[in-house]
């Protein structure tokens, strides 16, 4: 049904399952346990994980399927927070027409950067996104302030004109984002015993429009088009020898991932209307190749997987200080205690990205068909299935399930 | 005309580091075929090998001095170096002082085996990935040597000074004639750029003139090739990754009094660098350097007040703004070999 | 080719599923209903300590850092009181807050808005903070100053200098200890008149955000209004290392001063060009040269060296103080951690303090009744003389320093000299003035 088969029917179900309850399953630690510190199920983390899961599976569409490796998709999402936010300043704080404007401004920016960019592929076209992306964060930044705001980020005002909502609530605050009346904000917290439970209003929206995303990516995949962008990858030479000609195909995945990019800029910038310009810069678009890696690019559910990975560890591991090292260990006898927090201390806190980074290579090393391919490699472990062809080592393997 | 020449040597300063940077990046890809996302982290260790240095001339112990209190109202800690106490006051002092060209010397074996190690370890196991995979592995190498310095030196830059002899700064004009102080620039400045053509002319002159530079030359025309006729050309390319890693370890080494050496110096540059290669040509030298100088320059022109004044925040964008129009025009840069990588 | 089974009773089956899905978080009950967000119940209240520990702040963070876990150790009861002893409100006795023990928990705000409010967020919704405070830069705390108000939590500024943040983007959650662009131009002025006279030319360089819009505009207004031509303002990118191609155009310009409006990583190294390029020696219509860094820090000064000999600045606060209430505070910092604490720990282990005391004069954690017993508090005995939190910005008014960097410094922390007290009648701006209008308090928010 929806048209799908069913192994793709029943992944879908599982990640609208796993989205769905993830209030649940994100805070398995009682509030009062020293494991509480591993819970990631508040409001803001649980949308970071669906937004940048958007991201991801929109990346996944160019990276995985055509092999185009574009370091500029952070614009996207730059350009998809300001437009949002303009539009809560100017028309309504209701969601809606914000995401509908960040979606099609992102998609117009990418048309004209794709345009430019697959010119070129290999690595001129990544270096060609890098500079796109460089560019247009130093726009923002520095020279189009009037429109961004610079450094400070766009932030919604007191006297924002808007047409078809009010200024300000009666209690003199900034009115809040909502669909339709429904306030994105509001949380419903459930205490059960020592186990708390958050269900946030914006959460859901942004799950919802996670998942008719992962199940418009699995039409593409499994699509003609899907076939084509497949095709472009394996071996371009041929496909334009067989009379084919690619640059469209190209460019329609390049626009329809920059469109997602816009969609992830768009929600987060109704879930916490701020738009600051350091989401423009090419270091952001490196956390979601990473992301995509990470999970397995050209898979469906790996590049979810790697954004919630990846924006588990930032939010969580980065907060683990030395003080959190020290009740942990503190059963060890003191000196050992104090030899093992030194120990690990660069690699939690604000050292993370050092356990990021080492975490990214061991991935392109030895499994870079990322944590999928982790996974299917124990599963195989597990069923003792005789395969003997190793895929080729390559991040860019074929997509398999 | 004096605010012209100010700019063009500032930007033949900037220039330096970029064509340094670039002339690396381009014998790693010339030689090895192998994209290093890694080489801006070279040159920030590069920077960081003056700091060690510096640092370590300056261990000191302390004695405690009766006669000064320190701010809590105890006596004061005095320190002194033991550079000081072995050489005496005098020679101790000015050690430290030159410590950044010592560090020229003490950071040439450890750049070299930096790239040794890299090169064995890392990168050779990906020759025959694609390019994405190498640019994705050297980037995770990038964030972790970067996570690693910033361990261990701290987040915030640390002043690394030049010695007090060129400290000052030169009068330029008088050498061509224009009046007194009409153009003055930094010494240091001046020094860098020399330094910068010795190492490029030693470079160039290596590839050129020994055999081993030949063999190497042929390995990046048509490395089968060269395999066929027998020679072990796998020994030379790490040798010459290590030279790649140096040149980048020293002018990393030089900037460091430039602007004080942070730990995220090395990405800082590597964007840039990259654009530039690409500009000049993917796998051509000459290219790469002519483009660093070029791009140095531009840059510097366009921070100008009165270009500025035209377009508004042009010095931002305008080497991102080259490089694409060149990717689009000529994509085999300025001086790459035809039909290498146009697709 | 679909094989959809689209029946009716299949049709009904998934609604019905959907619905009960769809309604879930309804059934459940919510939690106990509180008045105000992050309500401590329980024995201990939870501060968020948001600075920044990467990037181009870190140190100023780490020291904020410090100061925080000395005040939260004075408030608990432990350490020698520090300016607990001096303060003019005597309501803390070192028993926690209204009995509470405080505890806190940091997040790195990376000197970018975005982490800085993911970090605040998740401080706010995850650990059930009931302050947030700390950062080092105006851009940042602009950013979670907003944010606080929206989530109905306090927000205690720590190193912000923008007029910004008391002024067009002042929030009613919000309150700011450390002085502001304002003042630096109106304690400055006389003394640079006194010093250099009073023709001459100022050639501005500012970063290019809204500390460095802010910052330029106080000190072009003041400097003018003495006399001094401002010959040109150039902006410069926030992220730049190499400041030569923006030195260059001033050694041709005219002008005889150079003011810096950089702060942190932006001053120290350009700075370093300046003097690099002989801005120092150099003579122009017959003056000497002269350069001036209206925001100083002490961290700033160490980083650039020798290069601040005698280069005039200000700052809300210096260790070499002499009245109770510093060298109290010195004593504590710096037998606790073997130097001496900078004006960022000052300010922010003021705010904790006052924050403290707020909450146990109103007798509530509630946010609207802190900011009633805040606003127009007048107090002493915290290192800046008298001192009032005026109600109409919740901006502290007090005495400023104008400091020089020291020709012949004593050891690595005796950088600093102070040159002058600026009074605080000096400083004080009215509500309503043109560089500070544009927003609104608005009304406090309690939140949930």
């Amino acid at each position: 049904m929806l048209g799908l088969n069913k192994k793709d029917l029943s992944l879908l179900l599982i990640v609208a399952f796993l989205a769905l309850c993830a209030p649940f399953i994100l805070n398995p630690f009682p509030s009062d346990s020293s494991l509480a510190q591993f819970n990631a199920g508040y409001p803001d983390l649980m949308q970071r994980f669906v937004i940048f899961g958007i991201f991801a599976i929109g990346f996944n569409i160019l990276f995985g399927l055509t092999g185009y490796l574009s370091f500029g998709h952070a614009a996207f999402l730059g350009v998809g927070s300001y437009s949002a936010v303009w539009m809560f300043k100017l028309l309504s704080m209701n969601v809606v027409p914000a995401i509908v404007l960040s979606v099609i401004v992102a998609g117009l920016f990418s048309v004209v950067i794709g345009f430019v960019s697959l010119r070129r592929s290999g690595i001129y076209f990544s270096i060609l996104t890098l500079a796109f992306a460089q560019m247009s964060f130093n726009l923002a930044y520095s020279v189009l302030t009037p429109i961004t705001n610079g450094e400070t980020g766009l932030q919604l005002t007191l006297d924002d004109p808007r047409i078809l909502g009010a200024s300000r609530t009666e209690s003199g605050g900034i009115p809040v984002t909502n669909f339709f009346g429904l306030d994105m904000r509001d949380t419903y917290e459930m205490v059960v015993g020592p186990w708390a439970f958050q269900f946030n209003n914006g959460y859901y929206l942004c799950a919802i429009l996670m998942l008719i995303s992962f199940y418009l990516a699995i039409r593409i995949f499994r699509s003609p088009f899907g076939m084509m962008l497949r095709a472009i990858k394996s071996n371009n030479t041929r496909m334009t020898y067989t009379g084919l000609n690619a640059r469209p195909y190209t460019l329609a995945a390049f626009v329809i991932s920059g469109m997602y990019a816009g969609l992830a800029g768009g929600l987060l910038a109704s879930m916490d209307p701020l738009a600051g310009a350091e989401r423009m810069q090419w270091t952001a678009s490196g956390e979601v190749v990473l992301m995509t890696i990470l999970g397995g690019a050209g898979t469906l559910i790996g590049p979810v997987l790697g954004a919630g990975f990846i924006k588990y560890f930032e939010n969580i591991f980065s907060k683990i200080n030395d003080g959190v090292l020290h009740t942990w260990f503190g059963f060890m006898p003191d000196g050992l205690e104090d030899l093992v927090v030194t120990l690990v201390h660069p690699f939690v806190g604000k050292g993370w990205h050092l356990t990021l980074g080492l975490v990214f290579m061991l991935v392109v090393i030895f499994l870079p068909g990322g944590l999928v391919e982790g996974g299917q490699r124990i599963g195989r472990l597990f069923r003792r299935k005789k395969s003997g062809d190793e895929a080729k080592k390559s991040t860019q393997s074929t997509p398999a399930e | 005309m004096d605010a012209i020449i100010l700019q063009i040597l500032n930007g033949l300063d900037k220039g330096s580091a970029y064509a340094l940077i670039a002339l690396g990046l381009t014998l790693i890809f010339g030689t090895l075929g192998v994209v290093n996302f890694a080489h801006g982290a070279l040159f920030m260790i590069g920077a960081f090998c003056a700091v060690t240095l510096q640092r370590i001339l300056n261990i000191s112990f302390e004695t405690i001095d009766p006669t000064r209190t320190d701010f809590l109202g105890n006596p004061m800690k005095v320190k002194t170096t033991y550079v000081e106490t072995w050489f005496g006051p005098e020679v101790g002092a000015s050690i430290i002082d030159w410590a950044v060209p010592l560090a020229i010397l003490f950071s040439i074996p450890i750049m070299i085996g930096i790239g040794f190690i890299m090169e064995r370890g890392l990168i050779k196991h990906f020759y025959k990935r694609p390019h994405a995979d190498q640019i994705l592995v050297t980037f995770g190498l990038a964030i972790v040597l970067q996570e690693v310095i910033k361990f261990f030196y701290g987040a915030n830059p640390i002043p690394t000074g030049a010695p007090d002899v060129f400290k000052g700064s030169f009068d330029f004009g008088m050498l061509l004639g224009f009046e007194a102080n009409a153009i003055i620039y930094p010494y240091w400045r001046l020094v860098y750029f020399a330094f910068a053509a010795v190492i490029i002319g030693a470079v160039f002159s290596f590839l050129q003139f020994t055999t081993f530079g030949m063999v190497v030359r042929a390995g990046m025309a048509d490395r089968e090739t060269v395999g066929l006729l027998g020679i072990n050309i796998d020994k030379r390319f790490t040798i010459m990754f290590g030279i790649a890693a140096a040149v980048a370890g020293l002018a990393g080494v030089m900037y460091a009094p430039i602007n004080s050496p942070n730990y995220h110096m090395g990405m800082d540059f590597l964007v840039l660098s990259f654009v530039v290669v690409v500009v000049g040509g993917m796998g051509s030298l000459p290219g790469a350097v002519l483009a660093g100088f070029l791009l140095g320059i531009l840059e510097s022109f366009a921070s100008m007040n009165e270009i500025k004044s035209i377009i508004p925040g042009i010095d931002q964008i305008i080497i991102y703004l080259v490089a694409i129009i060149i990717l689009l025009t000529r994509p085999r840069g300025l001086m790459g070999r035809k039909g290498v990588m146009e697709d | 080719m679909s094989n959809s089974n689209l029946t009716r009773r299949g049709l009904m089956k998934t609604s019905a599923l959907a619905g009960a899905g769809l309604a879930l978080p309804t059934i459940f009950t919510a939690s106990s209903a509180s008045a105000f967000t992050n309500e401590p119940t329980g024995g201990t209240v939870t501060l968020g300590f948001n600075v920044p520990q990467s990037g181009p702040y870190a140190d100023e963070g780490a020291d904020e850092l410090r100061a925080y876990q000395l005040a939260v150790e004075h408030l608990n009861g432990g350490g020698d009181g520090g300016m607990m002893n001096t303060f003019s409100s005597k309501v803390l006795q070192g028993g926690g807050i209204l009995g509470k023990k405080v505890e806190f928990v940091t997040g790195d705000t990376q000197t970018k808005s975005d982490a800085a409010r993911a970090s605040a967020k998740s401080m706010i919704e995850k650990d059930g903070a009931i302050m947030i405070t700390g950062g080092s830069s105006s851009g940042v705390a602009v950013a979670v100053q907003g944010l606080c108000q929206e989530a109905g939590v306090i927000f205690m500024a720590g190193l912000t200098h923008s007029n910004d943040t008391t002024g067009k983007d002042k929030k009613a959650n919000g309150f700011r200890h450390f002085f502001n662009a304002y003042m630096s131009a109106a304690a400055l002025a006389p003394v640079l008149q006194k010093l250099y006279g009073s023709e001459r030319k100022a050639y501005h360089l500012t970063a290019d955000y809204t500390w460095g819009w802010t910052q330029e505009e106080s000190i072009a207004a003041a400097t003018e209004a003495m006399g001094w031509e401002t010959v040109n303002k150039v902006r410069t990118p926030l992220a730049a290392t190499d400041f030569s191609s923006y030195i260059a155009p001033v050694l041709n310009s005219g002008a005889d001063v150079l003011v810096l409006n950089h702060y942190g990583g932006n001053m120290v190294n350009s700075l370093t060009n300046a003097v690099q390029f002989g801005l120092r020696e150099k003579q122009v219509n017959g003056k000497n040269f002269e350069i001036v860094v209206p925001l100083y820090s002490r961290l700033m000064a160490r980083g650039a060296g020798e290069n601040v000999k005698g280069i005039h600045g200000s700052t809300n606060w210096h260790w070499s103080l002499q009245d109770d209430a510093s060298k109290a505070f010195v004593k504590s910092f710096g037998e606790k951690y073997g130097f001496p604490p900078s004006q960022a720990a000052h300010t922010v282990y003021c705010q904790t303090l006052l924050y403290a005391d707020a909450v146990m004069r109103a007798g509530s954690f509630n946010p609207c009744a802190v900011v009633e017993a805040l606003e127009g508090f007048e107090f002493d005995g915290l290192g800046n003389g008298k001192t009032l939190y005026r109600a109409d910005d919740h901006q502290c008014f007090k005495d400023v320093l104008v400091v020089r960097g020291k020709e012949n410094p004593t050891s690595e922390f005796d950088l600093l000299e102070v040159v002058e007290v600026t009074p605080a009648a000096q400083v004080t701006y009215p509500p309503d003035h043109p560089m500070f209008a544009g927003g609104a308090l608005g009304n406090c928010n309690p939140g949930a």
